[in-house]
């Protein structure tokens, strides 16, 4: 019974997934624009419906009404493939990321039988607190990390088929950047990952109930993800792929109508995603003390308001940096990436590992964090933060013909 | 894990569908009154000069393949980091192969991480880790005229 249930309640999963997460960018792209009015002392959009609650719908309605314009020098193939990539990896990472209460994956055991009769439980108990797509996958963050960066295809592949020069600049900032922040975002993952030792998200959670948010324990990798993650979503401060003072729209500039609104799509889901892996990495999941150990269907209900809640709050985090941080200058960005953030973020992981090792405390790794960040204050003292100031060129001479 | 893999492929199903659906639907409403003009590639109204598809900047290239292997190294780490936590969470219970199985993890992925920052710390050193590069450092001297 409890197995044919299962699989029936994959499609109600899904069906449920989708609906929820194209409403919530529908209403976060509302929200969006509440929030850039009530930050610049606007009144923002209040004519369509009650307090503008129905300007989605009217903006849904007209994408699916607006010309669809194909300029004449595009490479179609590609044109009309890198809009379709943007979206479906975007909702492709959502798979396995648990958006409520979850069961964690038995633990290896010696004994068979043992082991056996703990799966049957945990089958048992999926059954009923079933709040991912794919439940007990084991390569769990692996998969979400694969294929959300497949979305930089989607963006590259629309900035060159375009032929357009702002397109083809964005395209380019945007792929280099994105390259770039995903491999501190995997690094901090990846002591996570040391941590729980699975890859598995339900079990990533699991083991935060049972020790504690991995935040407290963590704060380097927390932050090192946070900012990935931002650099990931082309979000305010690195939204230099679309900088609009300089690229027009960037990589899709030449894009209309629905096209358009798929990338649209692509950008907010990833912001969804992104804020629920931070809360489901960083921040416990659904764990919050006075709620874990309830069961039945209010706990249930509990528990998914938390992970809601959390969710809520790192997007409104990324809403309101928005209209607080200029943008980087692109020498700067690459700076963070590759001489900052990717020597803590391995640091960060040997800390973790020889924390571990030892057998340590967990709160070993905070006093470990705080000192990785004293070290790199103290590099950066000495190197008199060049990161800030334009390096000097010197004159060769003459000017090289062309400049 | 066949099932697994069902869930999996039938999400994908789905998305794509979505995104089929919602790109071919549109076209039974919009209207298509395509001409020259709206034909033209946007550059803020001047005319467009040459194609888009150049060279680009070398420097593009080199972040690249610096992606490539850290990129590469991370796909070591995932799976040790999996079998190294869950030696070290047996050990933590008293398992004594699994204690010497932690070790000799250990002991790897130091030996990795040493090469890894060699080879880091050698590209700092070279420079291809800035974005703006010293035009004076890539100038050989010239014989005087």
């Amino acid at each position: 019974m409890s197995a044919i249930w299962e699989q029936y309640s994959a499609l109600i999963v899904i069906g449920v997934v989708m609906g929820g997460v194209l409403t919530a960018v529908a209403y976060l792209v509302l929200l969006e624009r509440w929030i850039s009015a009530w930050m610049q002392d606007r009144i923002g959009p209040n004519r369509v419906g009650p307090m503008g609650l129905l300007q989605p719908l009217a903006d849904g309605i007209k994408m699916f009404l607006k010309e669809d314009i194909v300029p004449e020098h595009v490479d179609r193939v590609f044109y009309f493939l890198a809009p379709g990539v943007a979206a479906a990896t975007a909702l492709l990472a959502i798979a396995v990321v648990p958006f409520g209460a979850t069961v964690p994956l038995p633990a290896p055991l010696a004994d068979l039988a043992a082991y056996n009769q703990a799966w049957q439980l945990y089958h048992q108990q999926v059954a009923t607190d079933r709040c991912v797509i794919a439940p007990g996958i084991d390569i769990g963050f692996l998969f979400t990390f694969a294929v959300t960066s497949l979305a930089v295809y989607g963006i590259i592949l629309g900035g060159w088929s375009s032929n357009n020069k702002y397109s083809m600049i964005g395209a380019l900032r945007s792929s280099a950047q994105l390259i770039s922040y995903e491999i501190p975002l995997g690094l901090a993952a990846l002591s996570v990952v040391l941590v729980a030792g699975s890859l598995n998200l339900e079990t990533i959670v699991g083991d935060q109930v049972a020790h504690g948010w991995n935040i407290w324990t963590q704060p380097l990798a927390f932050l090192l993800f946070l900012i990935g993650a931002f650099a990931e979503c082309n979000r305010l401060p690195f939204d230099l792929p679309e900088a609009e003072q300089e690229l027009v729209g960037g990589y899709h500039t030449e894009y209309s109508s629905m096209k358009f609104g798929l990338f649209f799509l692509g950008e907010y889901t990833h912001m969804i995603t992104t804020s629920l892996m931070v809360s489901v990495l960083f921040l416990g999941g659904w764990d919050l003390p006075g709620v874990t150990g309830g069961t039945g269907w209010l706990a249930w209900g509990l528990k998914l308001a938390v992970l809601m809640a959390k969710l809520g709050f790192f997007i409104l985090l990324y809403m309101v940096i928005r209209w607080t941080i200029p943008r980087f200058r692109f020498d700067q960005l690459m700076h963070l990436a590759w001489k900052l953030m990717i020597p803590l973020a391995t640091a960060n992981v040997m800390m973790v590992a020889v924390v571990r090792e030892f057998g340590w405390s967990r709160w070993a790794m905070l006093a470990g964090s705080a000192g990785l960040v004293a070290v790199w204050a103290v590099f950066e003292v000495i190197n008199g933060n060049r990161a800030i100031n334009m390096p000097v060129r010197n004159k060769v001479g003459r000017e090289p013909v062309g400049v | 894990m066949t099932t697994l893999v069902g869930y999996i492929l039938l999400f994908t199903g789905i998305g794509v569908g979505f995104v089929f659906a919602n790109l071919t639907l549109g076209k039974l409403l919009r209207p298509a009154k395509m001409d020259a003009e709206k034909g033209t590639i946007y550059e803020c109204g001047e005319p467009t000069i040459g194609s888009a598809w150049i060279q680009f900047d070398l420097r593009f290239y080199v972040v690249a393949l610096l992606f490539v292997i850290f990129d590469v190294e991370m796909a070591f780490f995932f799976p040790w980091a999996v079998v190294f936590g869950q030696n070290v969470a047996a050990a933590d219970a008293g398992n004594t192969a699994a204690q010497t199985l932690a070790w000799v993890a250990f002991g790897d992925i130091l030996f990795f991480f040493g090469v890894l920052l060699v080879g880091f710390a050698y590209l700092w050193r070279r420079g291809d880790l800035d974005w703006v590069r010293s035009l004076a450092a890539q100038s050989t001297p010239k014989a005087s005229n």
